[in-house]
């Protein structure tokens, strides 16, 4: 198969990025979208041009790292699949491909196609945890959790922190992952007890780092390589809410 | 780069959903009240007199007013937030994902479609109506206006127009103030969707049936 | 015994062994923690779980990835499940039974003291956990639900849907996240360690590149702790992550910390085999498809010529033309043998000639005869999502026609040599996961992995951490301005530049296949004499076209992806010849190593107890020169060496 892609190129944090136009040859169906990427990138190599810069590790869908924007859409087109599980068979031959980063402002873009997605790491270190520390824990028995429960919890777990959610939203909003994280914890006994006060610290901190607001347009779960559900939106506004009214009636007491 | 924001993005969307709800039970009475005239124009002009520019009608149009400062405000500030939050340099290429409404990622040109066909509507009506009463003029006759500007075609398809503005806004507006404030949950995705778009057609069909009613069976064709 | 070889096993029977040394180790009271600084390396289970704990407990931590979030670590790819003694179902389990089945999976060469531990601290781990809120899946009562794994006897296994690496993980990184919120772990991310730095004997700090901005930057401890993961990725091809490199213990080797085991290499039966040769890398299904699937290859040689052309379908072959060759050999184990015994069995198929795709390289796992006992549902809810992740890369349906599988490098037990403290031969220095040697002997059993991590970092560190430290209190902060510090500048610098430098025609890459096809053909599931010698040779070779030839495009400065995976190939390019090195001189199959001049008349592995019960510990003797062997004999006072045996 054959392709034109167009990349965007930037050298820099700070350098004015803009599009190239490469030519991909005899590309295996089979092949997946980042070996397309490393094809191309060697044949740059070879010709003594800088290889295309993106993110990627694991390539089996779990790590989170790859995040490309493919023919306007995080992670391309597909259900639930990261970009290192989209497979070239999924695209017409001769097709034009247009990649370009993750665009949010939170998320500024380092090179090429990588973007800086600490301010994820940044929400997660404002509250997104269970605050106990190793050692001197109940038995992993003692405190049953109903089965709903958990299993609506390992959904809402299943969040790889890639940023599609926020690269799709209009908005460029967190909603999706923060609720996720906060979700999780809320149906769990063992998360419930500080679940008001994470839900504030994690919404706080994603204000802050220039996230935008949440419109209910649901791009965030349309795009989600997990499939993470909007209904954790739903929760996280009702923990978030809800602790606002309860937690300083307990601070009063 | 980081700002600490005076009101956080999940309260904002509260106020966004409370003073929605507000202007959706608005949209029913009124709507109710205009379906009236179809079945009466006597009971109608009662309704009109009943309001007219009496205290009670004074401040509720006042609050309304205000809720309705407070809907646009926030809705000003939150698409002006939306749109720094994703930057400068935009995607040259998007696609609208399956599942994502149209109108959910166009209200804020709904809403000001919505402002200025109301300013239509408060020009022709509540101008000469109430407003015209509190300075002293003399109100005209609702059931009349309404005979009379609905004979006219254009001011008719301008009306019906505005209208499907509204349920556009409406059709995500109702079930998205039930997730914003958090009364959704997986269960119950799918029927507040549904209960939502049965709510904004039922309010705004009633407005439309006025419309159509005046404007091609007017019994009273002058 | 050597003498920079002492394990340090502490006295007394071996169930009380671990109670004793905690109850009689140094400890540092708070207001010194304060004071001592420590760096960990890697953000994996071990390593985030290591400085999370290590900075609950009040020491400074510094914490290294090279990924752009500690979240991305290969951890996070584990599919199947933790182990631990719990015993819940009432099966039997106990910490013994693990114990022995670990030493047993491992055949027999492992330490037993350091195993014993393992499988004690195993249940802290699952409390630890569920704790932290990890979703493990639960019954209808609520309770931790178990499943059986890899062929064990009892349901041991805790497990969150597919994906309880990553759960895990993220449990570890919200624990890690916790710290850095509270300021005691500083975080630095897109590092790359490149070298160790000495100082009067003992480990003090590390030289790391930024890989954003292309920086050398230093710094410095009181002691390092190293879970860098393993080093399968000198195979080219295989289920590590892109990223996934041995370099950071490889320079630790260089500086004096003793490389162990290299050539235990798990290679794991269920992968997705290889489609073309633009492939970078391959992936893993889960081991449990083997609880329900069944294996098998045409027994017909015009079957296999005519499904490689296409003429035949797999469903088209009628019962008694199929050969169940797991369940023919093992008769008591069937599809459950563990992971080296399926992963030899099916390479013996293939090279036979029964393989059963374009490249004859797989094999068919079969589901249709549990989708007639259970139904498609029932299938469906075990491994649907495996079922769908396959169906997304091969473009068939496993519901309707057997899935392909074949063998691929997986896991590497081998790993720097450590004591019972999990301190190597380097003073300060701590090696942590699978970067180290430590439990799993030459053959690592299904869901031990998370296991030994999680156990490493939470519960065996931060005490034999604090042993070490109790002597440093005296120490004040170390300076990055000395002479050690500059000399593992310099060093890292010059290699950078003479990369840049070689500026020949052939890529990274390329240069790593290359390697990857030597390791695997020579190197790989079955490994003789004249093989391993031939690799030896071609390696070397292939290091020196490396250094003349290599093109590696940019500059130091800035991001640069063919930077650093070049530098990350020069250490492969010498890892790969150390690991044939090993292999050779270990004369005998044992786990994970096979070598085709010792096994039984049935083809199985044959282990040598007499000559070869040791752990092999290579001590670097400089580049131009051959490592020298140290041997840690093992000794076995617990349990009875047997042969495997899963017939």
């Amino acid at each position: 198969m054959n392709f034109t892609l167009k990349i965007w190129r930037q050298a820099n944090r700070t350098a004015k990025g803009h599009f190239v136009d490469y030519n991909v040859s005899d590309i295996s169906p089979d092949a997946s979208f980042l070996e397309m990427l490393d094809i191309l990138n060697e044949q740059l190599v070879l010709k003594g041009e800088e290889p295309v810069y993106f993110d990627h590790d694991c390539r089996e869908g779990i790590c989170g790292a790859c995040s490309l924007f493919i023919n306007g859409r995080p992670h391309g087109k597909g259900e639930g699949t990261t970009t290192c599980q989209l497979y070239m068979r999924k695209f017409k031959d001769g097709e034009t491909i247009t990649v370009e980063p993750f665009r949010s402002r939170a998320f500024p873009v380092i090179k090429d196609l990588t973007v800086d997605r600490s301010a994820f790491d940044k929400i997660i270190q404002a509250g997104g945890y269970v605050s106990c520390h190793t050692g001197g824990v109940p038995d992993g028995n003692a405190i049953p959790v109903p089965k709903a429960d958990a299993d609506r919890a390992m959904d809402a777990a299943a969040c790889i922190g890639c940023g599609a959610c926020v690269a799709a939203c209009k908005n460029s909003s967190a909603m999706l992952f923060v609720a996720a994280k906060v979700s999780q914890f809320a149906l769990l006994p063992q998360g419930k007890v500080e679940s008001a006060r994470r839900a504030q610290a994690m919404v706080a901190k994603m204000d802050e780092l220039g996230f935008g607001n949440c419109s209910n347009t649901y791009a965030c779960q349309a795009v989600c390589p997990k499939h993470i559900s909007v209904s954790n939106i739903a929760r996280l506004n009702r923990e978030f809410l809800c602790g606002k009214i309860v937690s300083p009636l307990r601070k009063e007491q | 780069m980081t700002f600490k924001p005076l009101l956080s993005s999940i309260t904002k969307k509260l106020i966004m959903a409370i003073t929605g709800a507000c202007f959706v039970l608005f949209l029913a009475f009124h709507g109710t009240m205009n379906f009236v005239s179809i079945l009466s124009p006597d009971a109608y002009d009662g309704i009109c007199n009943f309001l007219g520019a009496n205290w009670y009608a004074v401040v509720a149009t006042l609050g309304l007013a205000g809720l309705a400062g407070l809907h646009i405000l926030f809705g000003v500030i939150l698409s002006l937030e939306n749109f720094i939050a994703r930057g400068f340099v935009r995607y040259r290429k998007t696609e609208r994902p399956k599942g994502v409404e149209w109108s959910s990622r166009n209200m804020l040109v709904l809403g000001v479609l919505i402002l200025l066909g109301l300013a239509l509507h408060l020009f022709d009506f509540w101008y000469k109506m109430q407003f015209a009463e509190l300075v002293g003029r003399e109100p005209i006759n609702g059931i009349e206006q309404i005979q009379f500007l609905f004979s006219h075609n254009y001011f008719s398809i301008c009306y019906l127009a505005w209208f499907v503005v509204l349920w556009l806004h409406l059709s995500h507006g109702v079930w998205s103030m039930l997730q914003s404030v958090g009364w959704n949950s997986e269960h119950w995705k799918k029927a507040w969707q549904v209960i939502g778009y049965v709510v904004a057609t039922l309010i705004v069909l009633l407005f439309v049936s006025v419309v159509i009613y005046y404007w091609l069976i007017n019994p009273f064709k002058c | 015994m050597d003498e920079k070889l002492q394990s340090r096993i502490p006295e007394g029977p071996l169930a009380e062994k671990w109670t004793n040394y905690k109850a009689s180790q140094k400890l540092v009271n708070p207001a010194n923690k304060r004071k001592l600084d420590i760096i960990v390396v890697g953000t994996g289970l071990a390593g985030a779980s290591a400085a999370a704990s290590l900075g609950e407990l009040g020491f400074n931590v510094k914490i290294f990835c090279i990924q752009d979030s500690p979240r991305r670590a290969h951890s996070i790819a584990a599919q199947g499940g933790i182990n631990a003694a719990k015993n819940y179902p009432n099966d039997g389990d106990s910490i013994q039974r693990l114990f022995v089945d670990t030493i047993k999976g491992g055949d027999y060469r492992a330490r037993e003291a350091n195993v014993y531990r393992l499988a004690e601290v195993s249940n802290n781990i699952i409390d630890q956990c569920v704790a932290q809120g990890v979703p493990f899946a639960r019954d209808y009562a609520g309770m931790l639900a178990n499943r059986s794994f890899g062929g064990a006897q009892v349901s041991r296994t805790f497990y969150a849907k597919g994906q309880t690496g990553q759960q895990l993980l993220l449990g570890a990184y919200g624990a890690l996240s916790k710290e850095v919120n509270k300021g005691t772990v500083k975080l630095y991310t897109r590092r790359e360690m490149l070298d160790l730095v000495i100082v009067d004997g003992r480990a003090r700090g590390v030289i790391v590149r930024n890989l954003e901005t292309g920086d050398i930057e230093r710094y410095s401890a009181h002691a390092v702790v190293l879970a860098t993961g393993g080093y399968g990725n000198v195979f080219f091809l295989s289920t590590n992550a892109m990223a996934s490199n041995g370099s950071a213990a490889w320079r630790c080797y260089k500086r004096g910390a003793y490389f162990a085991n290299p050539c235990y290499t798990q290679i794991h039966p269920t992968c997705i085999p290889v489609h073309g040769d633009y492939q970078s890398k391959l992936t893993l299904m889960s081991e449990s498809l083997r609880n329900d699937g069944r294996i098998w290859v045409p027994k017909k040689k015009e079957d296999v010529e005519k499904i490689r052309k296409g003429e035949l379908r797999p469903i088209d072959i009628p019962e008694e033309d199929r050969d169940y060759y797991l369940e023919r050999r093992y008769p008591s184990f069937g599809n459950l043998v563990p992971r080296d015994v399926a992963s030899r069995a099916a390479k013996e198929r293939c090279d036979a000639g029964f393989g059963v795709n374009k490249t004859g390289l797989a094999v068919y796992l079969d589901f249709s005869e549990a989708i007639n006992r259970l139904g498609k549902n029932v299938v469906k809810a075990r491994y649907g999502n495996l079922f769908d992740m396959y169906e997304e890369i091969v473009n068939e349906n496993p519901y309707e026609t057997p899935m392909m599988i074949f063998p691929a490098v997986h896991y590497t037990m081998g790993g720097l040599w450590v004591d019972y403290e999990l301190q190597s031969t380097v003073k300060g220095l701590f090696v942590a996961g699978e970067a180290n040697f430590s439990d799993h002997g030459a053959n690592r059993l299904g869901a031990s992995a998370l296991m030994q991590g999680l156990s490493d970092g939470y519960f065996v560190l931060p005490y034999t951490l604090q042993n070490y430290l109790a002597d440093q209190i005296q120490t004040p902060r170390i300076s990055i301005e000395s002479a050690e510090f500059e000399q593992a500048e310099q060093n890292v610098r010059a290699q950078i530049e003479k990369l840049l430098n070689v500026k020949g025609t052939e890529t990274v890459d390329s240069f790593h296949r290359r390697l990857g096809k030597i390791m695997w053909e020579y190197v790989g599931m079955a490994r003789e004499k004249a093989g391993l010698e031939k690799a030896i040779k071609l390696i070397s070779d292939l290091r020196k076209e490396f250094w003349k030839n290599v093109k590696v495009s940019g500059s130091a400065i800035g991001m640069n992806s063919e930077l650093e995976k070049a530098l990350r190939v020069a250490d492969f390019l010498e890892m790969g010849e150390l690991i044939a090195r090993d292999a050779l001189q270990r004369e005998e199959s044992c786990g994970g190593h096979f070598r085709i001049e010792h096994q039984t008349a049935e083809g199985e592995a044959q282990r040598d107890d007499q000559n070869f019960n040791f752990v092999a510990a290579y001590e670097y003797k400089g580049s131009e020169s051959i490592p020298e062997l140290h041997k840690e004999q093992l000794e076995f006072e617990f349990v009875e060496v047997k042969q495997r045996n899963y017939k």
